[in-house]
Order: C-alpha cells, then structure tokens, then sequence
C-alpha cells in the first residue's frame, strides 16, 4: 500500500533579501485510499507544500524528509517523481504552445506506464474520460492550457488525474475560480479516482465549499507554515463557522 | 501615400522585438538597387538594412576586401530530363531579368563572380524529379550568380543544398514563365565557420506559383534576402522558413513582396528556434502592395521560440499599403520562450526534460513543416530540428 511520509519538512524560496522559510516543520502521511484535506489561509505555505512535494525548482528543501513507500522523494527529478506516482493538479497550468492536448496526454501517459498505450483503447479512454468531464472532444486538438477558461484548465488537470492514475493525488485549490457546475463535475472526476481506493489525496484548499462535494478523512489546518491542528471532518464544519483567526492569531504569536 | 503598420503582439524577456519606426521599403535602403558594387557606399552598420547584422564577421564581403579564392565553393548540378543546365559568362543577359542587387553584398557578388550557371526548364515540361543544387564550400572565398529559369507552364522542385565551409556571397534568380509552378528548397546546412549572404530575386508570369521554403541550420552568420515581384497579374507566392539559430550564430532573413501588379497573392510564414548565449536571429518581413495592385491578399507571419536565456530576436514586419482596393493584407510577428514553468508542467507529468523541450520544439515547427508539400524534404527537416535539439543537452 503506497504511503506517503512527510516528515519535518522545511522549505525556502529565495526573496530580494535572502532566503525566506515557508514551511517550517511539516509532518503529515498520506496513505492509499485516504483523503486529507489540508486547509488555511492564504500565505500559510499551503502551495509551497503541494510544489515543494512534486519538485518545483524554485522551492529549496532546507531540512526533513519524504518518502514514498521507503523511497526518498526529495532525491528524485520532477519526471521522476510523477513517474512513482506523485501527481499535482495545479491552481495555475501553464500554457504550453505548440503542443496539442492528444500529444500531450499520449506522451504523458507513455512515460508515466513505461510503454505507448495501445492506440486503439487509448483513444476509447481519452474520449470516455472527456465525456465524463463534460469536455467537449474538440478540446483534444487544442494546444494545452491555451485560451483556456479556468474551468477548462481545471478540467483538463483531473483529466491528466484520470488518465494517469498517480498513486498519490496533490490538488492544489482545484475548486479556486470554479462555479458550481465546474465545481460539482471536477469534484466528480476527483471521486471517480478515489473510489477505485488506490490513490492517496491531498487536498489542498482554502474554502470548504469543496468539501460538500469530496469528504475527506482527514482535515488539516496549515497556518504559518506547518500543520497547526488535525482531526476529522468535523474540523472542516468547525472552520466554515469560525474561520480561521485563532489560527492566524495563534500562528503570529507563536 | 505609404502607410507602415506594425502590430507585433508579443514580447518576452529573453526574446525582444524591435520594430521598426514608420518608413517606407525604399527610402530605407541606403541606395538603389544596382548591379555595380560602386552604387553602394560601404556599410559602417548603422544603415536600416545592416543595423542588425555583425559587419565584423562578414569578412570582409561588405567592404571589398574579401577576394574569391581558387577553392571557393564547389557547385553540382543534378537535373532530370527537360531540363538545360548552362556555365555562362558574366554577359549573358539572363543574369539581369530577375532583379537588381539590393544591398553592397549583392551588388558585390554581381561585380564579382566569373562563371553563372544557368538552369532552364522547357516550357510544358514537368518534372518527375527535383533538380538537385550542391554548393559545398571548399574552406574558401567565393561569389556567385545562379538562375533558374521555368518556360510557360513547366513544373519543377529544387533544391539547394549548402554544406561544408565558405564565405559565400551570392545572387540565385528564378525566372517563372506564364502559369510555371516552381518549389525552391534552400538548405543552409553550413559547417560553424561559414559565412552565407545572399540575395534570392523571383519574377513571376502571369498565374505562375512560387513556393520557397528556406531552411537554416548551419554557419556563423547568414543573411539571406528572398524577394519576390511580379510582372503580369495572377501570380501567387508563398515563402516558408525554419531557422534554428544555435550559440553564436547569426541567422537573419529579409523578406521582400513586392505587390507592383493587381490580382497577386503572397503568403510569408517563418518560424525559428533560438537556442544558446548570443544566438541571434533577424526577421524582416517587409510587404509593399503598389498603387497599381489592386486584388492583392497578402499575409505574412513570423515566429519565434526562444529555448534558453541569451538569445536575441529581432523580428520586424512592416506592410505598406498603397491602395485600398485589395483582398487582404495582415501581418503577426510573435516572440515566446519556452520556460522553466512549461518544463515544470511537462515534466511533472512524467516526460523527461529532453523529451519534454522536444515536444515543445516540434510542436512549434509541425505547422510549418506539413505545409512544405514534400515529405522526404519534412522528413528531413523533422530530423535536422531532432538533431539540434540532441546537440544541445
């Protein structure tokens, strides 16, 4: 069962005056089949977690450790890391010119299961997968990410999610800029992969309206950049009604 | 009353556009076009046409001090039937048809070059197979004046290979008959050392279709300045252009169609890669449609993709309009880079980064490339840009 451990974890990016700490001691494990839901305000060090995890080489890794299954992530390249079984869904995607949705997805899935899929089921695959996201399968020719709305790019990372099948999910504020009917079929697509029980998830958001939509296991409160309280989804209940002040008060004090 | 428009759209940090203030094609050039290299003061670099292009590494083409050496290039000719192949002297008047030197480079290579070839297609005749051109520097210093010339309503592809090492300054004039449909594939494929400038002149007949696919890969500096006019109404012309420009390389194209009579079409689309510190590309893509040309539809393109930081692009379109009564006439010039977040997103599905800038690299080009029409020279080409791009990790 693939298990995800974060342990102690800190991480700086580099500012005009120097390095700045942004997470600063994070520890959390993610199993299989599990969703954690990781919640706090913005500027707690929410996204530097979810980049940080699949590699961004902005973020510099100062002190702790990750491991999947035993192996240490922190050791491998971007590729590498998707290719164990990490995938972010990320709350910007990039544009990538030139480079058409099919090509993209068929090369992706190519290097993430070690060999070409077969063209005739993928295209059955890919197709099934759009439909279910209610993609319109003109999208397929599109080159990624451009002149998409934000619904189509959130769209087409769960569609990346679907087709990859990564043992571990990083959503990063997926519901961000998504109206309800975007939110509902994105939050399908999310459900879809954690029902076949093989995918850890690590959900990470500012609002809980996410949350009516994906029940998480666990939820977490970041806040100054380290988990700062855990529980049940109860805990999510407890920060709609009262936000996330004593965390943020706590946090600058502490 | 000319008018200059200039619409770039786009813009990078690594990549720059520059364009240029409003000016015509004509009042740009520090002289007019001639055949006598004593027309045209040598250029100090400040001139509109020479502003982008290292006069230092022209040895010495632009000021008269580069002087033919026995070993200059190598030239074969491979020509299926139906077709003449000719060495003539410097008075043979079909050297003169297709269009008057430009520039000093080109009116010094017409002042200097002893032997022309000249290439005829009878007139009707089509073609089953290209006519080959191999230009292979020999190390030496050379100019010369090739012409191409296609009888009424013959067929033909060529392709010029350059290869090997030179400094080579040159004239190539292709001469289309009435309804003649013509595909010119030059391939600039140069060892690092080479130095290529030359100027391409196209007249077009009535109804005659021009296809031109410049390739550039190789030498240090290569300036080329494809021009296209016409002398009867009908004709169309499309001139395609790849470019990787590596570290160090100057790689600078100038376009000219000149629209002088009514009811012609001209499409320009050129796209480069710019890969390496000082890897510098120019683009010129200058469209002039005369008072006289009314019926004209004319769009040109140009773009870029710049793969690391220190590279420079200079892209310039410049469309003139004489007259409002036309089809069409636009222009886009846009310089991307491909960056650290396009391979973080690549990459973080999986694909490693060579095979990830590849994506992107052949992806920029595909377009470009199925639009050649000829699958063994696409082949090639796709091939070429997957070496480069080998070459570079």
């Amino acid at each position: 069962m693939a298990t995800l451990e974060i342990h102690d974890l800190h991480v700086s990016v580099d500012a005009e005056n120097g390095p700045r700490e942004i997470l600063k001691g994070v520890d959390l494990t993610i199993k299989q089949g599990e969703t954690h839901a990781v919640m706090g305000p913005n500027g707690s060090g929410k996204s530097t977690l979810a980049y940080s995890l699949a590699g961004h080489p902005k973020y510099t890794v100062t002190g702790g450790t990750v491991t999947l299954d035993g192996e240490d992530v922190l050791e491998m390249s971007v590729d590498e890391r998707a290719r164990a079984g990490v995938f972010l869904a990320m709350q910007y995607p990039v544009e990538v010119p030139g480079v058409s949705v099919s090509n993209f997805l068929r090369t992706s899935a190519t290097a993430i299961r070690g060999e070409a899929p077969k063209l005739r089921t993928w295209v059955k695959e890919v197709r099934e997968a759009m439909e279910k996201l209610s993609m319109d399968p003109a999208f397929a020719e599109r080159n990624v990410n451009e002149g998409f709305s934000g619904g189509e790019k959130k769209r087409h990372e769960i569609l990346q999610l679907e087709l990859l099948k990564p043992r571990i999910a990083i959503l990063d504020e997926t519901d961000s800029g998504l109206d309800v009917d975007a939110l509902r079929i994105v939050s399908e697509g999310v459900n879809r992969v954690r029902e076949t029980g093989e995918v850890g998830t690590l959900l990470i958001t500012h609002y809980t309206r996410i949350l009516r939509y994906i029940k998480p296991d666990f939820v977490h409160v970041f806040a100054n950049g380290r988990i700062v309280e855990s529980g049940g989804a109860e805990l999510a209940d407890q920060l709609e009604n009262e936000g996330y002040d004593k965390y943020v008060k706590g946090g600058a004090s502490a | 009353m000319a008018e200059a428009q200039n619409i770039p759209a786009g813009s990078t940090t690594a990549g720059s556009i520059a364009v240029a203030a409003e000016s015509t094609v004509a009042t740009r050039m520090s002289a007019p076009p001639s055949f006598d290299v004593a027309d045209f003061p040598v250029p100090h670099g400040r001139e509109e046409e020479w502003r982008f292009t290292p006069l230092a590494r022209l040895r010495g083409l632009h000021d008269g001090t580069a002087v033919a050496t026995g070993e200059g290039v190598r030239v074969e000719i491979e020509a299926p039937e139906g077709v003449t192949v000719e060495t003539v002297g410097r008075d043979d008047e079909r050297l003169r048809k297709a269009g008057k030197p430009v520039d000093r480079v080109a009116a010094q290579a017409y002042s200097s070059f002893e032997k022309a070839s000249v290439v005829t297609v009878a007139k009707e005749a089509v073609l089953a197979e290209p006519i080959r051109v191999a230009v292979h520097g020999q190390g030496g210093v050379a100019f010369g004046h090739q012409v191409i010339e296609l009888g009424a309503f013959a067929e033909a592809v060529v392709v010029i290979d350059h290869t090997g090492d030179a400094v080579l300054a040159a004239n190539v004039d292709f001469v289309l008959g009435d309804g003649a449909k013509l595909t010119v594939v030059s391939v600039q494929d140069w060892d690092k050392d080479a130095v290529h400038v030359a100027q391409h002149n196209a007249l077009l007949g009535r109804d005659a279709s021009f296809k031109s696919v410049v390739v550039t890969f190789g030498g240090d500096v290569v300036r080329l300045h494809p021009r296209v006019s016409y002398s009867a109404p009908g004709g169309s012309a499309e001139l395609f252009g790849l470019y990787f420009t590596d570290a160090g390389q100057h790689q600078e194209h100038r376009l000219l169609v000149d629209h002088n009579t009514p009811h012609c079409t001209s499409n320009v689309a050129y796209k480069g890669a710019l890969q390496g510190q000082d890897a510098h590309a120019v683009w010129i893509g200058d469209v002039l449609i005369q008072a006289a040309a009314e019926g004209t539809d004319t769009y040109e393109l140009n773009r870029n993709l710049v793969l690391t930081d220190g590279a420079r692009v200079d892209s310039v379109p410049n469309l003139e309009i004489e007259t409002g009564e036309i089809a069409g006439a636009g222009h886009a010039s846009a310089t991307g880079r491909f960056d650290d977040e396009q391979l973080f997103y690549l990459m973080a599905r999986g694909i490693p980064e060579t095979e990830a800038r590849r994506l992107v690299v052949r992806g920029f080009f595909a377009e470009l490339v199925q639009q050649i029409g000829l699958p063994d020279v696409e082949e090639r080409l796709i091939a070429k840009v997957e070496a480069e791009l080998e070459a570079s990790v």
